[in-house]
């Protein structure tokens, strides 16, 4: 676990973290329409799960203030899927079944508009404290 | 030397402090998404009152307790609206913390740019 020493690790890795959401978004995304033979098989919208990580201590009352976000795990919602009665289709079992993703598309959207919120905030953050920096190193000048 | 410290000493402990309350609010910024994170904040006068006092009681190890350290001082956001996920982190909140004090960062710095640059005039005896 790399150590977080300035704002642009606090900053960077919140980045990273929601670029991982976004990334488990577009998956899901990408199979709201599959289907498949089982409901075993079938596509599970995944879930990423943030965790705070501080640069000293292990919780906000023993830390100095300073933490970041990391990525803990990427979990598979445990949802049914959505059962069709397609006797023509190829992948359908013995009874003329297929088990679509149940991915809402809508709640799909939602996260996107919030991480991707998320990433200009970190964004907009490094940049103004990016500007202050340079105006600092020319001080006196 | 110890003249032209004290000279430019007060702004650049305000800047010190500026940029201490930045990594912070940046932080809360970057956890705005993180279940059970708790916003922290430092109050910018209790931090220059202690940067130009100094410490009340001498710490001579470095396992004594320092009760007027950094780390002591930094105090949660009591949120408007709390979460249920217990996050404390409120971003319209944040966002305005975070640009006032990058603009008292700016102030404080163009402060001690102006002292520096007039030091330099004195120098030079323009």
């Amino acid at each position: 676990m790399a150590e977080i020493k300035n704002i642009f690790d606090v900053a960077g890795r919140s980045m990273g973290a929601q670029m991982v959401r976004l990334n488990t978004i577009a998956s899901n995304l990408a199979n709201a329409q599959t289907k498949t033979g089982s409901a075993d098989t079938a596509y599970r919208p995944l879930r990423t799960v943030f965790e705070t990580v501080y640069e000293t201590g292990f919780n906000s009352y023993s830390s100095n203030g300073h933490a970041t976000v990391d990525v803990s795990e990427i979990i598979e919602l445990e949802r049914e899927p959505i059962k069709l009665y397609e006797p023509n289709n190829p992948q359908a079992d013995a009874d003329g079944y297929v088990y679509g993703a149940p991915v809402d598309v809508d709640e799909e959207m939602v996260e996107m508009m919030e991480a991707s919120r998320q990433y200009q905030n970190n964004l907009e953050v490094v940049t103004t404290l990016r500007a202050l920096m340079m105006r600092t190193v020319n001080m006196g000048k | 030397m110890n003249a032209l410290r004290q000279y430019l000493d007060f702004q650049a402990s305000a800047l010190d402090i500026r940029e201490r309350r930045n990594t912070l609010l940046g932080s809360n910024i970057a956890n705005a998404g993180t279940p059970g994170y708790k916003a922290r904040d430092i109050d910018f006068e209790t931090e220059l009152q202690a940067q130009i006092q100094g410490p009340s009681i001498a710490t001579s190890h470095k396992g004594h307790l320092d009760p007027d350290g950094p780390s002591e001082r930094i105090l949660f956001r009591d949120p408007l609206n709390p979460s249920v996920d217990g996050n404390t982190v409120e971003l319209s909140v944040e966002q305005m913390e975070f640009s006032e004090n990058t603009v008292r960062y700016a102030t404080s710095l163009t402060f001690l740019n102006n002292r520096i640059t007039g030091l330099m005039s004195a120098i030079r005896g323009e």
